[in-house]
């Protein structure tokens, strides 16, 4: 009888394991593969010491006036002394405890809809914190200061104007959407005429004509306060957007769910409330947030109608006559804030679809 | 649920737009009763109007509203300031946006007859200029034959230099640039000799140089850029209030008022004193507004000279020497009409 021996388990070929092998499969595959990362490295070294260099290494971070920056770097002490003005605007120092809170409060309901099931009661507690948020930020009810929106600016102005176009944006999309997909032929037709008129017009445009053109069709001396036609402008503009992302989503729908929805008697909203849109939203989420992103980073043209969202605050801190020539730093830092911003939706993203697992058909 | 969400939003559209109102032609008395001054500004130049580290605004178009504000409600900071842009500062004048527009504005034709707009004065008398490095040597325009000239392309600048080169038959080098900080950038690495552009830009680009004590502005300026208030057309008390406003402030440089002094002025037997900070006569009833009005503007505000040198002048960082806007009894065009 042949025995048979275990033979021990060989270590795999020294060409085929560890740092080499992976460098070579993944960096040095083909003569094409060296070159580019050669490049790419050599494109590194010769970008990054020299960030380093004014970021950290020259720069100046104590001190409280310009001539504390005296080396060749970056002068962080502009940051610091304009730091109220990138987050706040010209909102007056006292009244700031109303942004912290309604900062705070949004933490508190994003806390809350993760035990909430239901849609209701979480679209009922957004409401609520809308209102509640406006009436903080703005005040002129309870005994608060108002405090109008040309002293809104910074970040917060940023957020503001992010937030209201997402949220209201977001049921108009769905309901043009619905209209596109709808067989009501004035109905279809208005919403696609809407959609691809706001679709071929830039972001920029509608802003511009909402600030400049739009008060000469007011009667004589009626204005209109500034942000809020911008919101309006941001809000028409999204909701088109987002129309087309919801109705791509609805097409992922298999006309088995619709047809199931319609023999067991659901009306027309019951089935398109309880049965598409949910199934519709899940497939939707990356495209979503991608707008959502997009639009996050679109607020800053609003510095084009003189309202001061972050990015033109760089501006407007640039232009103090003892703070001049620092508005690098200044984009350097408002860069920094937005990644952080967009990288977070991302990664909110990410978490919703792991918890509605788009993935699993 | 609809109709629910429809009125609350109805609601908020209402409260946010509280500072909606309906301006009728006699902006002076809507001004009294809002309590508060609307007025229009740059988002950010230096030394014009521009905000500091916590938010408060300054520069020399900063103090026209803020003279205005103190002759109408006695208070210098009854303003509301609406940043704009150059192309929307016209349309916010006309819709009533704003009542004053004060944004370093150029005074020309075309703007005072078809846009339906008034200028007040002119509280910076600006133009094309010349920024050379001082080891160059040159101490008047005149001296820049065959230089090379940094200019930001496709602007009227470059078109005002063709001309003033041509006129004084001399040759020059054009290096254009897209952005001012490109033609800072050329300057110091010595792409070119002499920088042109407006005047009170060259300074503010200078401080952002190395070394600015290397540099100098030359006095010479090659156009005209007339920068002053506008108001409304149609409305000729409120032109008025406006006028008077700034030029009470060039007279009490002309009569030797300053914000320090002024209480003390009170008690002058100078009849021209007297009689604009209202001790006699009744200049400030016959606008319309208070009687003491430029002394309000003295006292708060301070006269024409303080309000440059404080803003744009020797006490600023720019250092705008006073050239043009130095009053006319010292080789300016700083003027204001009598008091009587």
């Amino acid at each position: 009888m042949a025995v048979y021996n275990q033979v021990e388990t060989r270590e795999a070929p020294s060409n085929s394991k560890g740092m080499v092998h992976w460098l070579r499969t993944n960096l040095f595959s083909t003569p094409l593969n060296s070159a580019m990362t050669i490049l790419g490295i050599a494109f590194l070294f010769w970008v990054i010491p020299p960030f380093i260099k004014w970021s950290i290494i020259d720069a100046n971070f104590a001190g409280s006036t310009r001539a504390d920056c005296t080396g060749d770097g970056a002068c962080w002490v502009f940051v610091r002394a304009k730091m109220d003005m990138f987050m706040y605007g010209f909102y007056p120092e006292v009244e700031r405890w109303r942004i912290h809170l309604t900062y705070a409060l949004f933490f508190v309901v994003i806390a809350t809809f993760r035990y909430l099931k239901q849609a209701m009661p979480k679209i009922i507690i957004a409401t609520i914190y809308f209102i509640i948020a406006f009436v903080l930020i703005r005040g002129g009810f309870f005994g608060l200061e108002t405090i109008d929106t040309n002293k809104w600016g910074g970040l917060m102005l940023t957020i503001v104007v992010a937030s209201v176009g997402i949220v209201c944006s977001f049921p108009l999309g769905i309901i043009l959407a619905f209209g596109r997909a709808s067989k009501l032929p004035i109905i279809k037709s208005v919403s696609v005429t809407y959609i691809e008129f706001i679709r071929g017009v830039p972001l920029i445009t509608i802003l511009f004509m909402s600030s400049v053109i739009l008060p000469l069709f007011f009667p004589e001396g009626v204005t209109f306060d500034k942000l809020l036609r911008a919101l309006i402008g941001i809000t028409l503009f999204q909701a088109a957007y987002i129309a087309e992302v919801i109705r791509g989503g609805l097409q992922s729908i298999s006309s088995g769910q619709y047809e199931a929805a319609d023999a067991v008697g659901l009306s027309y909203w019951q089935k398109m409330l309880l049965v598409i849109l949910p199934q519709a939203l899940k497939v939707a989420i990356p495209n979503l947030v991608g707008s959502f992103i997009a639009l996050f980073q679109d607020t800053t043209l609003v510095l084009i109608i003189g309202l001061f969202d972050l990015l033109a605050m760089v501006q407007v801190t640039g232009s103090d006559s003892h703070w001049l020539g620092f508005e690098t730093e200044g984009y350097v830092f408002v860069t920094l804030i937005f990644w952080v911003f967009c990288y977070s939706m991302s990664v909110y993203s990410k978490s919703l679809e792991k918890r509605f697992n788009t993935n699993l058909k | 649920m609809k109709s629910k969400i429809a009125k609350i939003s109805i609601a908020a559209i209402a409260a946010l737009s509280l500072s909606a109102s309906v301006a009728s032609a006699d902006t002076l008395s809507d001004t009294l009763s809002q309590g508060y001054l609307k007025c229009g500004i740059n988002s950010g130049l230096p030394g014009f109007a521009s905000a500091d580290s916590q938010g408060h605004w300054s520069g020399i178009d900063i103090s026209v509203c803020r003279a205005v504000a103190a002759a109408v409600l006695g208070d210098k900071t009854k303003v509301k300031f609406t940043s704009l842009n150059a192309k929307e500062r016209f349309t916010a004048l006309q819709s009533g946006e704003i009542d004053l527009l004060s944004r370093n504005t150029t005074w020309t034709e075309t703007r005072d007859s078809s846009l339906g707009l008034n200028f007040a004065g002119v509280n910076f008398y600006d133009g094309q200029g010349f920024l050379v490095h001082k080891s160059l040597g040159v101490k008047n325009a005149k001296e820049l034959d065959g230089a090379a000239v940094c200019v930001q392309s496709g602007t009227t600048t470059e078109l005002n230099l063709a001309d003033y080169f041509r006129k004084n038959g001399m040759k020059y080098k054009l290096v254009a640039y897209d952005s001012n900080d490109q033609v800072l950038k050329g300057f110091e690495t010595g792409r070119c000799d002499v920088i042109t552009s407006d005047s009170s830009q060259l300074y503010s680009l200078r401080i952002k140089l190395k070394n600015p004590a290397g540099s100098m502005v030359l006095p010479n300026i090659i156009s005209k850029e007339p920068l002053g208030p506008v108001v409304r057309q149609g409305d000729d008390k409120w032109f008025n209030i406006v006028k008077w406003s700034y030029a009470a402030m060039v007279a009490a440089e002309e009569a030797g008022i300053t914000s320090k002094n002024v209480d003390s002025m009170l008690k002058s037997n100078n009849p021209t004193v007297k009689r604009i900070l209202g001790v006699e006569g009744k200049l400030g009833e016959n606008l319309g507004i208070r009687k003491d009005f430029a002394y309000q503007i003295i006292k708060q505000v301070g006269n024409y000279g303080e309000v440059f040198e404080r803003t744009v002048g020797m006490g600023s960082p720019l250092k705008i020497k006073r050239g043009l806007n130095a009053l006319w009894t010292k080789g300016g065009l700083q003027y204001s009409p009598p008091f009587r």
